[in-house]
This record gives C-alpha cells, structure tokens and sequence, in this order.
C-alpha cells in the first residue's frame, strides 16, 4: 500500500501500531481501550473516516483534539447544526473582495476596453477577468476546505453529525470517500494529505446507510470501573485514592439505577472536581446529597436517587473496606 | 482464515439481518491483513468496527463471531490434516465404523465438513430440517455401506455377528449424533436468521387476537421495529418541506453593506408542525384480547414520538404517560389494566373527562387516535363532546379492532362516531397497524 510513503512526509508516523496509538493517546490524557485504538489505527491504515457513536459526554469529540494533539496536526472543528448548508462547511467567495475588485475594474474600464471594436471582442477580453474572479485567492475556505489543504495532513472533527440535515449528510459523501471537493467554478480540489476524519453522533435521528457504509462505526459507551477512574485520575489528579475508588464505584452503581440520563465521564470528572474543592476525604451521605445536582441533570432523576443515596454510599465504601 | 471463510462469515452476517455492502467486505478484508488471524479479540474488535454498524448490529456480530469460530477451529482441524497428505479415504468408501472408534477427532471433524459440503448445508433454513441434513450426511459418509454391512452381520444369526452388529450400531448412533450437533452449529451460523425474518412476516399477518403467549416477546420487538422505522420516516418528511420562499427584509438587511446587492440571500423558512398526538386507549373488557397489542403500540411510541401523550380508560378517563415511560412494558400494562381497565365501559364519561380535565392539551395540531370498539353499554355517548374534540383537533383517527360488518350492531355506536372522523378503520394485524399509523403521520407533511 502506499501508506509507507504517505506516513513519511505527513505527521501520521506515530501511527504505526496499535499499541503506539493507545500509548500516545495516554501521553496527553486519553485513557483509551484496545478498541478506540484499533479503530483509529485502522482510519489510518484503510484511510476511512470513523463514525463514533455512544451516550453525550464519554470523550468522543475529545478523542479528536487528543488526536490532533498527540499527532501534533491542526484540528480543524466542524460543528453541525440543522440548516448548516455547503456555505458554511465548504467554502464561500469573498463577496465584499469581488465587489471591490469590480469597482477598481469598472474605473480602468476604458483602458481595457481599448482597441475592442466589437461586441465578440470586447467579450474574449472581459473573459480573463471572469476566471480571476472566481480563482482560490475569492475562495474563503470553510472547515472542509481547510481541512483538505493543510500540508502535514490533519484531523477534522465533524460533531454531532446526527444535528445536520439529510441533505448535508448526503454532501458530505464525497468528502468522506474520495478526500476532495467541488466547487462548481474551479474544479475539484482534492486533499493534500488526507485528513484523519472523526464525526461523532449522539443518535438524535437514524444516519444514513450510504454515510454508514463508508465509515468505520465505533461505540464508545460507558467505561467500566477500572478505566474511569485512571480517567479520573488523569484529568482531576489532586484527588485522593481511596475517594477517587468510591466515587467511581458510586457513580458506576448509579448507572444501574432507574434513570432517565446516566451520568457519563464528563459528570464523574466534575463530581470528583467538585469533592476536592469541598475537601472530602471520603463520600459522606450529606455530602453526596449536596452536590448530587453536579452528577444528575433531571430534578425527577435527583428525586429517586435521594432516597437510596444512604444505601449506595455504604455499599461503595464497603467495596473499598473489602479491597483495601 | 482465508478469504473463503471471511466471505462465509459475511455471509452469516447477512443471513442475521447485518447489512454488509461488497464496498465493505473489502474493507474487511484490507483490515485483516493488516492485524493479521493469531489474536482473536483484536480480529474480532477489527471486524466489528468494519462490519457492524449501530450498537444491535454489534452484538449480533460478536455472538456471530463467537459461534462461528468455534465452528472454524474444527474446520482448520481437518484442512491441516489434509495438507499432512494423511487425508482419510474419499466419502463413498469411507469406513464410518473404523472412523468412529479411532477417535481421531481432527480425521471425523474433516469427514464432517466434507459431508457438509457435499449436501449443501450452507442452505439450512429451518430447525426443523435439522434431522433430514443429519441423515444426509451419515449417508454421504458410508452411512449406506454400514447399514449393508449391519444387516449382513445380523443375518448370520452368530453370536460373533451379534456382536460385530453392536459395534456397527455404536458406530451409527455416534456418527448421527455428531452429524447433527454439526448440524446445528451451522444452523445457528447460517439460518437462525432466515428462520426469525420468516416467523416476523408470519406473525405481521396474523389476527391480534390469535397470537399465543410465546409469540409475545417477538410481537414487542416487531411492534417496536415498526414503530421506529415510522418515526424516522415522518422525521424526514418534516425537514424536506421547510424549503420556503425569498426573505426580502433579511435579505436586504444582509446585504446592506454590499450596497444592497443581494449576494447574500435568506429564505423564509416555513415553522415546523411538529405532530402532536393523544393517543386514547379502550382498555375495557370487550377489548380485553386487543389490549394488550394496543398498549404495546401506545408503549413504542412513547419512546420514539416526542410530543405524544397517552390516555387510557374503561370506565374513567386516566393519564397513562408516566406509567409508559417510567416502567417496562409488562410492569406498565399491569398497572393500566389493574387501576383503570376491567370495569364497564362508559365512552360518554370519558369524554366529559377529556373535556374538562385535558381538553387544553388538544390543539389544531394535535392528531386524535382513538383506540377502542365504541361499545359502550347502551349508556349515552355524549357525541356534542366528541364532536368538540374533533373540532379543536387537526386530525381524528379512529382505530376498531372489530370487522366492518360489526360496527353498529348491538351497543355499537361507531357508525355515529363515524362522520366526526377523518379515518375510521378496522385494525386486526400488525400490518394494518403499521399502515394506519403510517397514514397518521404521513398528515403532518
């Protein structure tokens, strides 16, 4: 394959293994899992663009800056939204720039014009001015755009694809297969270095097949007790050991519970953010009642978990009473 | 693993309801080149992330994968030895007896795969052809030289026969067995798949009140399946019509600063008409067989509509949302029909509770679906509230469970219901169901 060659004028070395994925990764704060790591090493490998897929606030848009960071490459963000239209994702003309050009054209008129008698050959010289107008240097690159021409490759984050219209989706296609665009006017524009393509989704409507079929899919769900509380340690790590296993151990027990939206990562981190700046040393049932609004976002989820909020916290420090 | 067995896997992907385009299988195949066989959760882990893609198809691919590579060691058992060049003799005389009491697994697993092959097994559909391929199969292993041989033995009428008879008769029975456990391994593989589409198409034409208990399970899946391929559908719809016409003020506010030359255009856009529906459940004892289908479909919904709310009554008219979206489907019908079904019906009282306890939540963007036989025990109807209803609502759809014919004998009074409705229909499969509700929804766009 020509992935050899590729990798040795891009920034996408780092890339050679599996192991070296998670490894980097962990170098600036991801704590990923064996398949995070495969999936990325086989966008790379396969150059495909990975779907991630899981509940808000598991680390996937998060996943990309750590690429981008780790790989030392632009992140180039996209964030979709419904009515986003090729306008704002793919480029646009500088309309302010062309008017302007027009206005300096419009005084030196008559000296172009000069020596054209007639009307075909007046027209064959204002043609040269049409293909100025419309040339890269109008051409205000949007986040597609800019992502196809870095030089060293790049990382581009398309969130929260599952906002955009189907229309966008059915745009994005060609972007996502072949690594190039069109622009109507100039031609297509094909990618420099292809970028690493990470969109994530939180399933508010059913993507397509077509989008689907050229993408690799991974699911990042909750992580089990192990993993999030290195993750915990990695972003908040002032906090304490033994708190740090029962908070994790509380906040896992919580998800078995009855509830409208579990806590994810992004809530145990601020949970344990939180416990610090309190100064807890160890999970209290008046403490946890306090600052329970950090972890549950539903005054009804708030409301059931109250009452077992005793039950839980003995049964987390237990665990640790039994390990420890 | 060859190319040969990743196509087969693919295969049994497909025949599990994993849609797996060629576009893909080539991926897969590029991935497993570059992770290589030997550790097998990094191949499985490679292949889910190229195959399968949304969370359900996930967990079928692993329990595919599981099943199905346990099924492939055995078969790399036997090709190994037959590249040793120890291969056993052709089929046709293939000693079985010799075979089965050598023990040689790697030797049997092979005659196995070949018998397979032989008898095309990748076709299996059904369990029950599980016992027809098990026969064929001892067959096309020497089944029929050792059946001769038995009665030859057992002809001779000498103790030495008897006992020869025996072995032959261990040998069969062994054989038989491990032919049909093959069987079966397969038919997980390959058409457990087959198997479930064909009794979900069964179960769609069959009448609501003819379903047997153990089909109930399927029936929630299959209600569920069509209540989220509806929702998405109508989702759609509603986006594609907000195309709407020129803004002239936003527009030349816009481009004021290129001297209102309009680079920049805006387009109004129309307001989405998000559907609002109040789904109103029968859930007395004339209905008693349908309830438990109508509530299964009230219960998709609330999962997969936002904007609906749920009512269920007998005698009294009850707020059913809560119990749909906090319990599980069995737990909820429980308590609908313990608290407000089981006691006579009265349509009349009902609706005198819509109107003065919910009548504000009907707007002219709601979409009315009654559930329900309109027998009310002779008792009155109070059409005057029904008729404001379907005045204040967008859109009224009643559902009957009962035949056409029906409507209007004895204490029937859905002909009298009838003119108030946009739809009145009978609803006795699942197919009907699914159409009526397409119908509802499709009066959004």
């Amino acid at each position: 394959m020509e992935n050899d060659t590729s990798s040795a004028i891009t920034g996408y070395e780092p890339l050679s293994s599996i192991d070296a994925v998670t490894q980097g990764l962990a170098s600036v704060g991801y704590i990923s899992t064996r398949q995070i790591s495969t999936a990325i090493y086989l966008a790379h490998h396969l150059r495909k663009p990975v779907l991630i897929e899981g509940p808000a606030g598991v680390g996937k848009t998060d996943l990309a800056a750590s690429m981008a960071r780790f790989l030392d490459l632009p992140l180039v963000r996209m964030q979709c939204y419904e009515g986003l239209d090729e306008g704002k994702a793919l480029y646009e003309w500088k309309y302010g720039k062309q008017l302007l050009y027009t206005q300096l054209l419009k005084e030196k008129l008559g000296e172009v014009m000069e020596g054209a008698d007639t009307l075909s050959a007046s027209y064959e010289k204002l043609g040269g001015f049409e293909d100025l107008f419309f040339s890269e240097d109008f051409l205000e690159p949007r986040p597609l755009l800019k992502a196809m021409r870095q030089d060293t490759g790049s990382v581009l984050l398309i969130d929260e694809i599952d906002k955009s219209d189907e229309a966008f989706e059915a745009f994005l296609l060609e972007v996502l297969s072949d690594y190039q665009v069109t622009v109507p006017e100039i031609g297509t524009i094909s990618a420099k270095v292809p970028p690493i393509v990470v969109l994530t989704s939180n399933n508010v409507r059913e993507l397509g097949d077509a989008l689907k079929r050229r993408c690799l899919h991974l699911h990042i769900g909750f992580p089990e007790a192990e993993r999030e509380r290195a993750i915990v340690a990695a972003r908040v790590p002032e906090v304490d050991a033994d708190l740090l296993k029962q908070l994790v151990d509380f906040v896992q027990s919580l998800r078995g519970e009855d509830i409208r939206k579990q806590p994810s990562i992004s809530e145990t981190v601020d949970w344990a953010r939180t416990l610090v700046l309190m100064h807890a040393e160890a999970l209290g049932e008046d403490m946890v009642r306090d600052t329970l609004n950090v972890l549950l976002k539903h005054e009804s989820d708030i409301e059931a978990v109250e009452a077992k909020i005793g039950k839980l916290v003995r049964d987390s420090s237990q665990g640790k009473r039994a390990q420890g | 693993m060859s190319a040969r067995t990743l196509s087969d896997f693919i295969r049994a992907l497909r025949a599990s309801d994993v849609r797996v385009s060629t576009g893909e299988a080539i991926d897969a195949a590029g991935a497993m080149k570059l992770v290589g066989f030997d550790d097998r959760t990094l191949l499985r882990d490679t292949l889910s992330i190229v195959l399968a893609k949304s969370p359900e198809e996930k967990e079928t691919h692993d329990h595919l994968f599981d099943l199905f590579f346990k099924r492939e060691s055995a078969h790399s058992q036997s090709t190994e030895r037959e590249e040793d060049g120890s291969a056993a003799p052709p089929s046709d005389e293939m000693d079985l007896q010799g075979l089965s009491e050598s023990g040689d697994e790697a030797a049997i697993a092979m005659a196995l795969e070949r018998a397979a092959e032989e008898v095309g097994l990748g076709d299996i559909r059904f369990s029950t052809q599980t016992s027809y391929y098990a026969q064929q199969m001892l067959k096309a292993m020497g089944g029929d030289g050792l059946q001769k041989n038995l009665v030859e033995q057992l002809q001779a009428h000498t103790p030495e026969g008897d006992e020869a008879a025996k072995a032959l008769m261990q040998a069969r029975a062994d054989m038989l067995a491990r032919s049909r456990e093959h069987v079966e391994r397969n038919f997980d593989v390959f058409g457990a798949g087959a198997t479930e589409q064909f009794r979900d198409d069964y179960l769609s034409d069959k009448a609501l009140d003819q379903v047997t208990r153990q089909d109930m399970k399927r029936m929630r899946a299959l209600i569920a399946r069509i209540a989220k391929k509806l929702a998405t559908k109508h989702s759609r719809k509603r986006r594609k019509r907000n195309v709407g016409v020129l803004d002239v003020r936003r527009t030349l506010r816009a481009n004021a600063g290129f001297d209102g030359v309009p680079f920049d255009v805006a387009w109004k856009q129309k307001t989405k008409d998000r559907p609002k529906i109040m789904a109103i459940c029968d859930v007395s004892g004339s209905v008693s067989q349908y309830v438990r289908f109508l509530l299964m479909l009230l219960y998709a919904f609330q999962e997969v509509i936002p904007d609906i709310s749920s009512f269920a009554f007998s005698g009294r008219l009850e707020d059913v949302s809560h119990e749909l979206e906090t319990h599980d489907f069995e737990q909820a019908m429980d308590r609908i029909v313990k608290t407000i079904g089981m006691s006579s019906t009265d349509y009349g009282q009902s609706w005198s509770d819509l109107k003065t306890q919910h009548f504000n939540l009907i707007d002219r963007r709601t979409t009315l679906i009654i559930i329900g036989d309109g027998r009310s025990n002779y008792g009155d109807g109070r059409l005057d509230i029904f008729r404001e209803a379907t005045k204040r609502a967008k859109r009224t759809i009643w559902l009957s469970p009962e035949q056409k014919p029906l409507w209007g004998t004895g204490d029937s009074l859905l002909p009298r219901y009838q003119p108030y409705c946009d739809v009145m229909t009978h609803v006795s499969t699942v197919r009907d169901l699914e159409r009526a509700v397409d119908d509802v929804l499709a009066a959004y766009a």
